[in-house]
């Protein structure tokens, strides 16, 4: 449906998305997640048709839409955006703000496609209401009604939930994942917080400094990242630094772990590997002991911070359960329970 | 217990002070309107009969001629400047506020000089053509088309001023939206721009005619039959103070109705613009012919509204100023100075008492006295002095049967012959310009600002000195300034209410004007135009710096 081509976008002479492609299917919900300034809004305003691409092809059913000196009018792409402040009609009713990219249509086919989304969006009865009388959440149901109301081909989300309380993003989350589902509608969304994207994406692009470093979904994106930024930024966990030993093993601070053969270290590569807290296994049997330096009670389990004892005082995360309470300074025991090994080789670049 | 709070909260020092001001500042509009109980069946029927229909219909086409006229000049304006980009823009912004400081009364006989039989642009046209008297038709500017574009070239800032606002303060999103759902442009500006800025420029549409309704000069000076005239007439010519009054409530009436515009629109304005703060739309690069004509287009109000009428001032007042420049002029210039300035530090003090009042004790009836009060912009300079003169002579004869039965003295007409009652008009006229400065600079001082300072230890009197008058001062000197040029310019009420023998600035220029001697009114309509000009210049300012109350959100 969507596909990107080495896509690049510039501001006068500077470069705020280079290079990027990717592919996204018919129905597929799409996520581009990286922190704030990294591109991601801009490629999303190309897609829409707002920017001009500086480099490569933007195709839309296979159709181009935009390359550097081609480039088709937003009112012709039948690609609809949901802005980040709505951007409802303040002086229309709801209604009128649904049916106003409606077109071809008379007004009971109007009406009959108004109501159906309104029950979609859970607001049935709304019709009549003006924006400013209602909720945030509820502002944006209107918007995204709006935007599907001609049933876009693709439909953009420009951090759909960054206006609204963090208790209400969860549920609206699952609520608009299912309705763009049962609408059977492509999108792509913006956001920062992995939650927001874990919770709403079939595939989820991770975004830094204008390039898109990884595209695929939350499952591979947590377990398998393809660099350091992508480790670090989404879930928890630290690197800690190790070398490849004689036998072609990991030795690191926490024991010696097989490498996969084919990752192309050398013997005597310095190199990282990741812990994540759910990794460190708390456990009174093991010789490795580590000190408690901070610890945050989360209900159902402690999330303590533990410095290890020996080599370096590394620092390293471990998710313990709750019943498990040990008091600042205690020495406890861990082992690391890896089910498979990122390693990295240790040049200090986190992009 | 809480009966008690009740009682405190009602009748303090606050509430005494504030409730007598409002009284007195609001019992001479009070007055106009209680004259209807008083029927004057002989003057009515007069009236009726004769120029009464006269006086509605002319009065009713000049303000809707100048509302239509404002609306099309200024939101044609404030596009232009709110969404193009070009050469000269930045300077067209305030260039284009200019007229402001130009009285009605003084370019519509600057127009009149202009454009008359021996005036420079029919000497032109007979000149170039070769042309006799009769040869040619030309408009005759002493007419109420010419009174409605008069009134227009200097009322269409306050159109253009907020319709410019509303314009750059639609958000980008707005326009994406439409375009994601494939709305054509000119359906997005009909169906989203047009509609979303309408409030504000029926807004400034409404003060403009506000002050069609209110003006006496232009209409005078063009011998139109209007109300203001007619109030003018019925009191001084028929000598009947009552039916004047009866007029200046009909008067009213009338404004009353474009007061309800305004409060709608203001009401609308406000949910329209509710809390949205997203990136403004970014203005078109003009490129081709467009960047020619469009400042092309947003000169000429300016130079038809300010810098011809200027240039043939100057003109005038170049051939005259020699045996202009007298012990009379100076007078002159010391009279309408020091009346001004007292004007403007007593419509200043009553803001300060009424806007802390109001903080202080935010209780209903203060609210409401003080907004009965703000009103007083929209009650025409004529009315307000008819029912001041009506009211002080009358306490002035009581006075002095007072004083001449105990004392056997006669104490003179204290308060309607000085300058008290013009003090009172000007005070209950310009009190909202007076107070929405103070209140804009009030919102700045957060009460929890206040309770901040307590906590840290300050007593009431320190706060005020070293928080509320340094956040202060710069809205209580625009007050100042803008009450003491809006005295300076006005007309109507200082010719009704003036001591005898006391001459002010746009009184002198009025009466030479009205005398035919155009050149000789010159300098002094120069004089008031110069000092018209500053609070142009404030109002740039102001609308150049960022507020600082939004950059403070977010």
């Amino acid at each position: 449906m969507l596909s990107l081509n080495n896509v690049s976008v510039a501001y006068q002479k500077v470069e705020a998305v280079k290079d990027v492609t990717f592919e996204l299917g018919v129905g597929q919900i799409g996520c581009l997640l990286g922190p704030s300034g990294c591109g991601k809004t801009s490629l999303l305003r190309a897609v829409a048709g707002f920017e001009n691409v500086s480099e490569g092809q933007i195709c839309l059913r296979s159709k181009l839409v935009s390359a550097l000196h081609s480039h088709l009018e937003p009112e012709k792409r039948r690609v609809a955006v949901v802005f980040q402040d709505y951007a409802l009609f303040p002086h229309l009713t709801v209604a009128q703000n649904i049916a106003f990219g409606l077109h071809q249509q008379n007004s009971a086919q109007k009406r009959q496609r108004v109501t159906e989304l309104l029950m979609l969006v859970g607001l049935p009865g709304y019709d009549n209401r003006y924006p400013h009388a209602l909720s945030g959440g509820q502002q944006q149901r209107v918007a995204l009604a709006r935007a599907m109301a001609a049933k876009p081909d693709l439909l953009l989300l420009d951090e759909p939930f960054s206006s609204l309380d963090a208790e209400l993003r969860d549920e609206l989350a699952k609520e608009l994942r299912a309705i763009l589902k049962y609408e059977n509608t492509t999108a792509l969304m913006v956001t920062h917080d992995q939650h927001e994207a874990f919770a709403m994406a079939d595939v989820i692009g991770v975004m830094n400094k204008g390039r898109l470093l990884q595209w695929t979904d939350a499952y591979a994106l947590y377990h398998r990242p393809v660099n350091r930024f992508v480790a670090s930024f989404v879930g928890d966990g630290v690197f800690l630094g190790a070398s490849i030993d004689n036998n072609m093993q990991l030795n690191s601070a926490l024991g010696v772990f097989p490498i996969n053969p084919d990752s192309g270290f050398k013997q005597g590569d310095k190199v990282v590997f990741l812990v994540r807290p759910d990794d460190v296994i708390h456990d009174d049997e093991s010789a490795t002991l580590a000190k408690v330096v901070d610890r945050s009670f989360q209900g159902s389990h402690i999330l303590y911070q533990l410095e290890l004892q020996h080599l370096g005082h590394a620092r390293l995360l471990c998710l313990a359960l709750s019943h498990h309470d040990h008091p600042l300074n205690e020495l406890i025991g861990i082992r690391l329970d890896l089910e498979h090994l990122i390693v990295f080789a240790d040049n200090g670049d986190d992009s | 217990m809480k009966h008690i709070n009740w009682l405190y909260s009602w009748f303090n020092v606050w509430f005494v002070s504030i409730a007598l001001g409002c009284m007195i500042l609001a019992a001479p509009v009070g007055l106009v309107f209680v004259s209807v109980f008083f029927p004057q069946t002989e003057i009515w029927q007069h009236l009726y009969s004769t120029v009464l229909s006269d006086y509605i219909v002319n009065s009713l086409v000049l303000a809707f001629g100048v509302g239509f006229f404002v609306i099309v000049i200024g939101t044609v304006l404030a596009w232009c400047i709110a969404r193009y980009e070009f050469a000269g823009r930045k300077q067209l912004q305030w260039l284009i506020l200019l007229p402001m400081a130009m009285p009605a009364y003084i370019i519509a006989y600057t127009y009149t000089g202009l454009l008359d039989y021996a005036g420079p642009i029919q000497t032109l046209l007979r000149e170039t053509f070769h042309w006799q008297y009769g040869d040619y038709y030309f408009p005759n500017i002493r007419s109420l088309p010419g009174a409605i574009i008069m009134l227009s070239l200097v009322l269409y800032p306050y159109v253009y001023m907020l319709a410019r606002t509303a314009f750059s303060e639609q958000p980008s999103s707005l326009e994406e939206v439409s375009r994601s759902l494939g709305v054509p442009p000119i359906k997005h500006l009909f169906k989203v721009v047009l509609p979303l800025a309408r409030p504000a420029i029926l807004m400034g549409a409404a003060l403009a005619m506000m002050e069609a309704f209110a003006d006496y000069g232009t209409v005078q000076y063009f011998g139109l039959s209007t109300f203001t005239t007619g109030i003018f007439r019925t009191w001084f010519g028929l000598g009947n103070g009552i039916a004047a009054a009866q007029l200046a409530a009909m008067l009213t009436s009338f404004v009353v109705l474009l007061l309800i515009l305004e409060y709608l629109s203001r009401r609308k304005i406000r949910y329209y613009f509710q809390g949205q703060r997203s990136q403004q739309i970014n203005r078109q690069k003009l490129t081709g012919s467009k960047a020619f004509w469009v400042p092309f287009v947003c000169v000429i109000p300016v130079f038809l509204g300010f810098i011809l009428p200027v240039l043939q001032l100057l003109k005038w007042a170049t051939m005259t100023y020699s045996k202009q420049l007298t012990s009379e002029f100076w007078l002159l210039l010391w009279n309408s100075f020091y009346l001004a300035a007292i004007a403007a530090i007593t419509a200043v003090i009553l803001a300060l008492l009424f806007a802390y009042g109001k903080r202080l004790h935010p209780i209903k009836p203060i609210q409401l006295l003080v907004g009965v009060v703000n009103l007083g912009y929209a009650v025409p300079g004529t009315v307000i002095a008819i029912g001041a003169m009506i009211s002080l002579s009358w306490l002035d004869i009581k006075i002095n049967t007072l004083t001449e039965n105990w004392f056997d003295i006669s104490v003179g007409l204290v308060f309607s012959g000085s300058l008290f009652a013009l003090i009172l008009v000007y005070s209950s006229r310009f009190l909202a310009v007076a107070m929405h400065n103070i209140d804009t600079g009030l919102s700045r001082v957060k009460p929890s600002m206040d309770d901040a300072a307590r906590s840290l230890g300050y007593k009431p009197l320190q706060i005020l000195k070293i928080i509320h008058v340094p956040l202060m001062k710069t809205s209580v000197l625009s007050a100042l300034l803008l009450v003491f040029v809006d005295v300076l310019k006005e007309l109507p009420a200082t010719l009704i209410l003036r001591p005898f023998n006391f001459n002010t600035l746009a009184v002198r220029a009025f009466e030479l004007a009205s005398d035919e001697r155009l050149m000789d009114a010159a300098l002094p309509a120069l004089a008031i135009v110069s000092v018209g000009i500053l609070p142009v210049i404030l109002l740039t300012m102001l609308m150049d710096k960022p507020d600082p109350q939004s950059s403070q959100v977010n």
